[in-house]
């Protein structure tokens, strides 16, 4: 398991990542900071949409009951799934059940986050992603690495070069125009072929029973109407209580996530009707650890998310390691605190460190979640974790002994005279520039300021007591 | 009027002429200062570093010592803010130790703030013929929400020839503990901001906070850059 850190490593000195991940982040942060300031009741959606949230989930079994009530009485099927290998294993039994040997995807995070595609495979069932995007990363064999842009990573060479491998078309130009329209080639003839479509849902009425899919190429709404039989996966956090309160994120989601006023294809269904569309629908309600997360009060709100990606395109850490240093399907600033608490401590204890606290992100978080916060909150989870787990942690050691010296202003007059002692073997003209041990990644780069001659301290008693 | 200054332990032990300036300032505005030797620290470095326990043990003592305090002005921003935004948090639970906050938290602030704000004056008198520019830093922008008042007050510096900085809602990369455990993506962030600053052509880049200042003057003083910083209290108070 490797730690932030570790990948960053090796992130960073990829330029062409840097320059493609800078590239896409400034153009769409400046596209949604345009498209969000234009609206004058910007900050009111954002209040209500966190209101919302906020007394969603409050209510959440009440609102998931109503649900499940409705989509069956509009003739589709509800299933529950405490976790990833549940919600797996119904997925893949009713693929069986039709007896298809391939399924075609809409992109969905939810369905990353349960390993659904891996799982498929060794069903003997083709899981075919269909956004452009999730289509390449697949093709190539690799991991998404932006919630909304999952190839962010790849240029347009990359990307002809595995269209003419993969879709036996002959030679492409490297033109969007024309890379788009040998995509839409290979895809049509899945659209047309496959029986079972797999989706997620970006939101689920209560009162209505229905669930919402938006997107911007029109690729889901071909799986959503063109196969009989349409499976969704969605978190529970996802439902909302009344129909009306859709116009609240339909405004709050294509604003902050592709900087559009409105996004181009917006599918939104009840259940099943004879002759139009899939005539079997079936809702899996995932939990996965959300209600775990629901009744830690001070990190509760990490469910308000609505997967929008904004987050992602103003951290400064993203833009410069990109999704894979966080190695989840969630990455940036909601990946580094949604996934430590998904998967625990243990395997991504290192990202609740993976912020400087800039405040970037909950600057314009459209339900305004506040992830700083929440960030810091599980710091102290992560840091109890480790200090369980080793008899003697060394930070913890180190964080005692300065809490020891500014517990009394004696001692930390007393260290700073030492300090001034010890530094003359590495201080040169006012400068340090090579610590040892941890700090020595300060000064790999950075130089210190060496202690000066006189504390403020000791320079203001000195003022108040002339000697 | 009686100000209490909350030196903070960083500047306390490496930026003793922040506190001078910063007394400096405030006395030629005609306010008397005071320093409590009991202070040490905020707290900040253990709240943000996944002590929480330990950071209470600190904001009792801030209590215990600025109780009385009519004011509390403070050259730090995150300082400021870690007062401000966490101590409530870190709190929760002692109603009592809530309370005093509740008390003590409207008198505490951040230096230009307390110059812009509460005194509103933005011509502190100063005099500083140089090339220079403003690093926002993150808490003076966004958990502060400080807008214009530094630059105000460097707009009235004269001999001053201000240069703005580009991009500067970005983060320098500091981020406390960040710039150790995180080193080389806090370098990757710094070296974007001392592209910026060695832009504005700028002789001095200055700030509300010194821990922006002492990492992005790390940075350039080992690139031998020919830049150096200067906290905000420092400039204000040469004449
Ligand atoms: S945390 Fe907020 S900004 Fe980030 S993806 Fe979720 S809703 Fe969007």
């Amino acid at each position: 398991m490797k730690t932030f850190p570790e990948i960053a490593h090796t992130e960073l000195r990829d330029t062409q990542l840097r320059r493609n991940i800078r590239k896409a982040t400034t153009t769409i942060r400046a596209r949604t900071a345009r498209v969000t300031a234009e609206l004058p009741d910007w900050e009111q959606l954002r209040d209500a949409g966190q209101a919302i949230k906020q007394a969603t989930l409050r209510d959440l079994d009440k609102h998931l009951l109503q649900l499940e009530e409705r989509v069956t009485a509009a003739g589709g099927s509800v299933h529950w799934a405490r976790d990833a290998e549940e919600a797996r294993e119904i997925i893949i039994g009713i693929t069986r059940r039709h007896g298809a040997t391939r399924a075609i995807k809409i992109k969905s995070m939810t369905t990353d986050e349960i390993d659904l595609n891996p799982a498929m495979h060794a069903a003997g069932i083709e899981p075919i992603e269909t956004d452009l995007a999730d289509m390449i990363v697949q093709l190539m064999d690799d991991t998404p690495s932006h919630i909304l842009v999952p190839a962010i990573h790849r240029n347009r060479a990359e990307i002809q070069a595995l269209f003419e491998d993969k879709f036996g078309q002959g030679k492409l130009t490297d033109k969007p125009t024309d890379l788009t329209a040998a995509a839409r080639l290979y895809l049509r003839e899945k659209f047309l072929n496959t029986p079972v479509a797999i989706s997620g849902a970006n939101v689920a009425i209560a009162e209505t029973g229905s669930v919402c899919v938006v997107e911007s190429e029109g690729n889901g709404r071909m799986c959503l109407t063109l196969p009989r039989v349409l499976i969704s996966l969605m978190g529970i956090e996802k439902v909302l209580p009344r129909f009306e309160d859709l116009q609240v994120f339909l405004q709050l989601l294509p604003r902050s996530s592709t900087g559009e006023r409105m996004n181009p294809y917006t599918s939104l269904w009840s259940g099943v009707r004879e002759a139009d569309g899939p005539q079997e629908f079936h809702l899996v309600l995932l939990d996965n650890g959300r209600t775990k997360i629901m009744a830690d009060e001070a990190a509760r709100e990490t469910l308000h998310c609505i997967r929008c990606s904004r987050c992602l395109n103003v951290c400064p850490v993203y833009e410069r390691t990109g999704g894979h240093a966080y190695d989840s399907m969630y990455q940036g600033p909601i990946g580094a605190i949604l996934t430590p608490q998904l998967r625990g401590y243990e395997k991504a204890g290192s990202l609740p460190f993976a912020s400087t606290l800039c405040g970037a992100c909950y600057e314009v978080c459209p339900v305004k979640i506040n992830i700083p916060r929440i960030l810091i909150h599980l710091r102290a989870g992560a840091t109890d974790a480790r200090r369980a787990a080793h008899a003697i942690d060394p930070e913890t050691v180190a964080m005692k002994a300065a809490l020891w010296m500014f517990a009394s202003q004696s001692r930390l007059g007393a260290a700073q005279a030492l300090g001034r002692i010890a530094q003359r073997a590495i201080a040169h003209d006012g400068l340090i520039s090579r610590l040892p041990g941890p700090l020595s990644g300060w000064t790999d780069t950075r130089d210190f300021p060496a202690l000066p001659a006189q504390s403020f301290r000791a320079w203001w008693h000195n003022r108040a007591h002339p000697k | 009027m009686r100000v209490s200054l909350f030196i903070t332990c960083f500047n306390d032990t490496l930026f003793p002429q922040t506190g001078q300036a910063t007394v400096t300032v405030l006395e030629r505005l005609g306010h008397e200062v005071d320093f409590r030797p009991e202070q040490t620290c905020c707290g900040q470095m253990h709240s943000n570093s996944g002590y929480p326990r330990e950071a209470l043990t600190l904001v009792r003592r801030f209590v215990e010592t600025y109780r009385d305090a009519p004011m509390i002005v403070v050259p730090s921003t995150s300082c400021t803010s870690t007062i401000r935004a966490q101590y409530p948090r870190l709190a929760a639970g002692d109603s009592a130790l809530l309370a005093e906050l509740d008390t003590i938290i409207p008198r505490v602030h951040e230096f230009t703030e307390f110059l812009t704000r509460v005194l509103e004056v933005e011509d502190v008198g100063a005099y500083y013929p140089h090339r220079v520019t403003y690093h926002a830093s993150c808490n003076a922008l966004r958990a502060l929400k400080l807008g214009g008042a530094p630059r105000a007050l460097l707009g009235a510096v004269r001999g001053m020839e201000f240069v703005d900085l580009a991009d500067i809602e970005q983060c320098c990369g500091f981020g406390g503990t960040f710039a150790v455990k995180n080193a080389e993506v806090s370098t990757a962030m710094l070296t974007d901001k001392m592209r910026a600053v060695l832009a504005t052509g700028a002789e001095v880049v200055t700030a509300g906070d010194n821990s922006c200042l002492m990492h992005i003057a790390g940075g350039l003083s080992r690139l031998q850059a020919g830049v150096r910083a200067m906290h905000i209290a420092e400039i204000l108070a040469c004449v």
